[in-house]
């Protein structure tokens, strides 16, 4: 069998006297969109440093693609941070930097490119995340809160990598535009055959795009389909799934693949 | 090889095969790049071996083939086109969503750039004169509410821009006037009369470069502070958010770093007169032998009652345009994290120049006042 795309076993994460991760298992395999969910401090944000290698876990073993991330070298994680792009929940664009020069950024460093070639190329990502050809030579500060979200989601495809770190895509947005935003996450994932990792707090979202959702409860994942983790006794997934702001929505309302 | 190419009766044959990654991307990046499409009448397409292709790769065989396409090749898939193929192509021919008109460029040329430059600077003017009025009003709006001053932030400024400066202020004055009492006396000792060292150092001292150096370095460590500090507030929203909560940001962030510098300064002034003084006893005493019961006489010779207040006068002023250019700036920083280091520097930059040129006014008008 393949090995997962993401695999995180027993993880233990400890800042000073609070436990984060105490033995968290987390598993993502090709082609799924998984979710990732928790309180606020539930360590979601930890979890995803861990495994971008921003942040050494105490314990426990962090693999992309079958090696284990947290004993490699700066060089040696040069090729796997290549095959991933990440977008962070801020955006966290060069502000200093055009759309298109943050875009190319990524490229200039691992690829030898002509200009035009990767103006081109540059253009052709900003363009399948949704945004205008005139957004290219735009600075951050100068584009709208769901242009930046598309924009950051360009930047980590710079590299055509076959996975996809989301933090908090559609935190922000408005409705219309994070339905909008979950469309594109959708039609990356098919077109690409993207493998996705989203942090999310939006029930719409998960509902709409994750195949499978990880719940961090009690410092461990609790992690199953979509369909059967809503019926999971614990009661803070009960409370998530079924509480009041959830009442009104079901699985079955998913779309998409 | 990812690409194998072949010509055939009628034209190309381009076979596929393996792995089109970003690891190949650069190399067949070019092979197709310098690929003659010559006389091809047919351009086939053999994609039985291909096991992955990135859009990158894509994109490049995209390129090709609208070459071949143009230059009159009949293009054909065996078995079929790329699914990526078509995903490159739906993006780039895809209606431009929502495309926001261009914003006019405007005049170009030497004549516009003289003007809007002039137009800049007028601006420039008036934003400094609106920012010293409302600096004003503030400050006269809150004299009747000593609570309004912030005596608590008011004391943080008056310690972080004037007590740790201290050190540094010191050090400067001493090694200028050990300087300038160095050069001096080996100048006047040609004459002999190398006893009016004392006087040049202290005149020199205490009327300009006291003051003058104290503000420098002032408009260095301070001036960039001040700038910084509001200008990342202003990225974080932080300005915005005291508004939007009613508290005027004049108040709170501006006021209580003009009046803190204006208080500061002049004690570095009397900090540095004080070392550079020193400075020049010491050199005297031992470059040249002068007691220094002898350079304290002549110290009380050369200066006027008016000597030490001349400097003492200008280091408010100094402040005032230190604290000034430093939070003006800072106030319109906006954007970016570039926008905040241009701020920074031009807020050091004018705030240096501003201190000279109004020293150059100083010594006019005390020269029409005689004294």
């Amino acid at each position: 069998m393949e090995a997962p795309v993401v695999e995180v076993r027993g993880l233990v994460n400890r800042f000073g006297g609070q436990v984060v991760h105490d033995g968290l298992d987390m598993q993502v395999e090709r082609d799924e969109v998984f979710g990732i969910v928790g309180g606020s401090g539930s360590g979601k944000s930890v979890l995803l440093r861990t495994i971008l290698g921003l942040q050494r876990p105490l314990a426990g073993v962090v693999r992309i693609n079958g090696s284990d991330i947290t004993h490699l070298t700066e060089a040696q994680l040069r090729p796997i941070k290549a095959g991933y792009g990440v977008a962070f929940q801020s955006g966290a664009l060069y502000s200093g930097l055009t759309l298109l020069q943050n875009v190319q950024l990524p490229m200039i460093e691992y690829l030898e490119l002509e200009r035009t070639a990767l103006d081109e190329l540059a253009l052709l990502k900003i363009r399948l995340v949704g945004l205008p050809a005139d957004a290219a030579d735009k600075y951050p500060a100068q584009l709208s809160g769901g242009m930046v979200k598309r924009a950051a989601v360009a930047r980590a495809l710079a590299l055509d990598p076959v996975l996809l770190f989301l933090d908090e895509p559609t935190s922000g947005l408005d409705p219309v535009s994070a339905a909008a935003f979950d469309d594109l996450v959708l039609y990356l994932q098919k077109q690409l055959r993207l493998t996705i990792v989203m942090i999310t707090h939006d029930l719409d979202s998960i509902f709409r795009t994750c195949n499978r959702v990880g719940v961090i409860v009690d410092h461990h994942m609790e992690s199953d389909t979509l369909q059967r983790i809503v019926d999971h006794p614990n009661p803070w997934i009960q409370a998530y799934f079924h509480g009041e702001r959830a009442r009104e929505r079901a699985p079955g309302e998913r779309h998409g693949a | 090889m990812p690409l194998e190419v072949r010509r055939t009766a009628n034209g190309l044959q381009l076979d596929l095969s393996g792995e089109w990654g970003m690891p190949q991307f650069a190399a067949l990046e070019s092979q197709l790049g310098t690929l003659e499409v010559g006389s091809a009448r047919e351009v086939r397409v053999v994609t039985q071996g291909l096991t992955a292709l990135n859009l990158s790769g894509a994109w490049a065989l995209r390129q090709f083939l609208a070459r071949a396409g143009a230059a009159g090749a009949a293009v054909s898939f065996d078995p079929a086109p790329p699914d990526q193929l078509r995903l490159v192509d739906e993006t780039l021919k895809a209606a431009e969503p929502d495309a926001v008109p261009a914003a006019a460029d405007g005049e170009s040329g030497l004549l516009a750039a003289i003007g809007r430059w002039t137009v800049d600077a007028a601006g420039d003017l008036t934003g400094w004169l609106a920012f010293l009025g409302r600096v004003t009003a503030t400050l006269l709006a809150s004299l009747p509410q000593p609570r309004r001053l912030r005596p608590i932030s008011l004391a943080r400024h008056v310690y972080d821009t004037g007590i740790t400066a201290m050190p540094i202020v010191a050090l400067i004055a001493f090694l200028i006037s050990v300087i300038l009492a160095y050069l001096s006396a080996q100048e006047l000792r040609g004459y002999g009369v190398d006893i009016y060292v004392a006087d040049l150092v202290t005149i020199g001292v205490l009327r300009e470069l006291g003051v003058l150096l104290t503000a420098i370095i002032v408009a260095g460590r301070s001036g960039s502070a001040f700038a910084a500090e509001i200008g990342s507030m202003q990225l974080n929203e932080e300005v915005d958010a005291l508004i939007a909560s009613g508290v005027d940001p004049f108040e709170v962030l501006v006021l209580p770093r003009v009046l803190g510098l204006i208080i500061a300064m002049p004690l570095l002034t009397i900090v540095a007169d004080l070392v550079g003084l020193s400075g020049g006893a010491l050199l005297c005493r031992y470059l040249l032998d002068m007691p220094l019961t002898q350079f304290v006489h002549r110290v009380q010779e050369a200066i006027a009652p008016t000597t030490f207040w001349v400097g003492m006068a200008k280091a408010p002023v100094f402040a005032l345009l230190i604290a000034l250019a430093g939070c003006s700036r800072g106030m319109q920083v906006h954007g970016s994290a570039r926008v905040l280091g241009h701020m920074v520097t031009v807020a050091v930059v004018q705030a240096i120049f501003l201190v000279i040129l109004a020293d150059a006014l100083f010594a006019i008008l005390f020269m029409k006042m005689n004294i």
